[in-house]
């Protein structure tokens, strides 16, 4: 289970964000929707303790993120996976070792089961034979699902996606949903997933939150969501160029 | 107005450069810390060795041989003057084993080598290389900085000695077939000269210049921000730290050796 509360962070000089609440109950679903530039991956980040929260907490299965030292914050580390948007492979290492890492790093396998382990991640992702390649040789898509493989390859409890489907063609989006969804459903894992995407946020979301101006403005399942009053909401889920959230960025100029 | 303005800009540099003292000093006790703490990753120290000694080999002995050869042309312009070239052997030994090997080294390691270590990790920070790390629960710190500290620490040393011995090889070229200078004799002259603590003297700075351009670099490449051009920035920076710490850090040593060992 995912706790945040009352979440606040500055970077820069900007309030990014400015008092979220989210709870994220074991094995389900939870998609994040927001603008552009909102803040959706600095808050993933404060999940995995990458960022520090300037106020607020954030709980992950009863431990708290960031009061932990450093031996509990690695061991609650490995059960949480983050894709990260742009991927961050490794380019000094193959395919097989971005992949593998956290096995290679925590986990004494023998080569044979390490590889077998590697090679059932890439073919979840629907690659096949591309472990001794250097991530500058993939195309853009590829790498985001090597990302996913790697994070997937440890076998987290958690797992939080940044944007796995942009820019990737329709059918692997689709199949990535589906992965998500097998993840979830067969293994049990929790899911964050961040996402432009409604398609696929409809699809694979037990329940949808936005993130709007530093906090969550509404939460709830993709039919909730769907039939929202609040205009902002309506505004963004079908993607129309006026409302009231191009009108306060009006506002400012 | 204008006065006003430099006092700002005297003001921002000076609290960036405490900003700079105090992160390059958490960085250090870090390393520190984490290189005595388990795992040690025998491997991962020999890769970077070899990507800081071995690969350094070249240009060290280029700029030694050449140093080694203008030093003694330079000196006999004034010994042949007063007749005593046999000194020349002596003179270059001192200066090359106590002085110009150490800081020479370190100035081009921390030029090559400091360099790119600032790059790499510059590029792995803007890439999100180094959150991705700390996300699959591995200490950024320990897994590069470490290696390359004690890589540095191990290389800058040997590739002094190195530079020292090539250093006076050069000058010994000069000496024995443009001035003359009887081969046994210069040899003997030389190590006439040096005493053990003038090799000690040289070495355990070294040490320290290994540390600093270990630590300068990764700390500016870990700070990179802003892109490509961020990277860029921290590499120049990363080199003018090195520079001026290195110097310092000599001068520091060489006062305390000259009150230390009389
Ligand atoms: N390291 C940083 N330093 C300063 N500001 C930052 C930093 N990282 C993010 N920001 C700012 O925080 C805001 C949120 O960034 P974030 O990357 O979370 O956006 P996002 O919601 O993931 O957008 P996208 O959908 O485009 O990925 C942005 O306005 C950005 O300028
Ligand atoms: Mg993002």
């Amino acid at each position: 289970m995912i706790e945040i509360s009352n979440l606040h962070k500055e970077l820069g000089l900007q309030k990014v964000l400015t008092g979220i609440n989210l709870k994220v109950d074991n094995g389900s679903t939870c998609v994040i929707i927001g603008r552009s530039g909102c803040g959706k991956s600095v808050l993933l980040k404060h999940i995995v303790g990458i960022l520090k929260a300037d106020k607020g907490k954030v709980v992950v299965d009863g431990q708290e993120v960031g009061s932990l030292n450093e031996m509990h914050m690695d061991a609650l580390r490995l059960k949480m996976g983050l894709v990260f948007q742009g991927g961050a492979l490794f380019d000094s290492m193959t395919v097989g070792e971005n992949v593998g890492f956290g096995l290679i790093e925590h986990d004494h396998l023998s080569q044979k089961d390490l590889l077998e382990r590697i090679e059932e991640s890439l073919s979840m992702v629907g690659l096949h034979g591309i472990c001794n390649l250097s991530p500058s040789e993939l195309s853009g898509g590829m790498r985001k699902r090597v990302a996913l493989a790697r994070a997937i390859c440890i076998k987290p409890q958690i797992i939080l996606y940044d944007e796995p489907t942009t820019g990737v063609d329709p059918i692997t989006a689709d199949s990535i949903n589906d992965l998500i969804i097998n993840m979830a459903n067969k293994l049990k894992v929790t899911s964050i997933v961040v996402t432009h995407d409604m398609r696929s946020a409809y699809k694979v979301a037990d329940k949808i939150a936005m993130l709007y101006q530093g906090k969550i403005i509404e939460e709830g399942t993709a039919d909730e969501i769907k039939g929202s009053k609040n205009p902002v909401v309506h505004q963004f889920i079908n993607g129309l160029a006026l409302g009231p959230i191009t009108e306060t960025l009006d506002h400012y100029k | 107005m204008m006065f006003n303005n430099f006092f700002i800009t005297l003001g921002s540099r000076v609290i960036y450069f405490m900003y700079f003292l105090g992160g390059v000093a958490n960085l250090t006790f870090q390393t520190i810390y984490l290189s005595f703490k388990p795992p040690y990753r025998k491997d991962r120290i020999f890769e970077q060795a070899k990507k800081a000694g071995f690969d350094s080999l070249p240009i060290v002995s280029l700029i030694a041989l050449f140093i080694g050869f203008i030093f003694a042309l330079q000196t006999a312009y004034f010994m042949q003057r007063i007749g005593s070239e046999l000194y020349i052997a002596s003179l270059v030994a001192l200066s090359i084993v106590r002085e110009l090997g150490p800081v020479i080294t370190a100035l081009v390691v921390a030029g090559r080598v400091g360099a790119s270590i600032t790059a790499e990790l510059g590029s792995m920070q803007v890439t999100e290389q180094i959150d991705a790390l700390e996300a699959l629960a591995t200490n950024p710190i320990k897994y590069l900085v470490v290696p390359r500290f004690i890589a540095l620490s191990l290389m800058v040393p040997l590739l002094t000695i190195y530079a020292d011995f090539v250093g006076i090889l050069g000058s010994y070229v000069i000496c024995v077939f443009r001035l003359g200078i009887s081969s046994g004799m210069y040899i003997r002259v030389t190590a006439e000269a040096l005493y053990y603590k003038d090799l000690f003297t040289g070495l355990a700075k070294t040490v320290s210049f290994g540390m600093i351009i270990a630590i300068v670099s990764c700390y500016e490449g870990f700070n990179v921000k802003g892109g490509a051009e961020g990277v860029g920035r921290a590499t120049t920076r990363c080199v003018v730290f090195s520079f001026i710490m290195i110097i310092i850090a000599d001068c520091l040593f060489t006062a305390l050796f000259y009150f230390i060992f009389p």
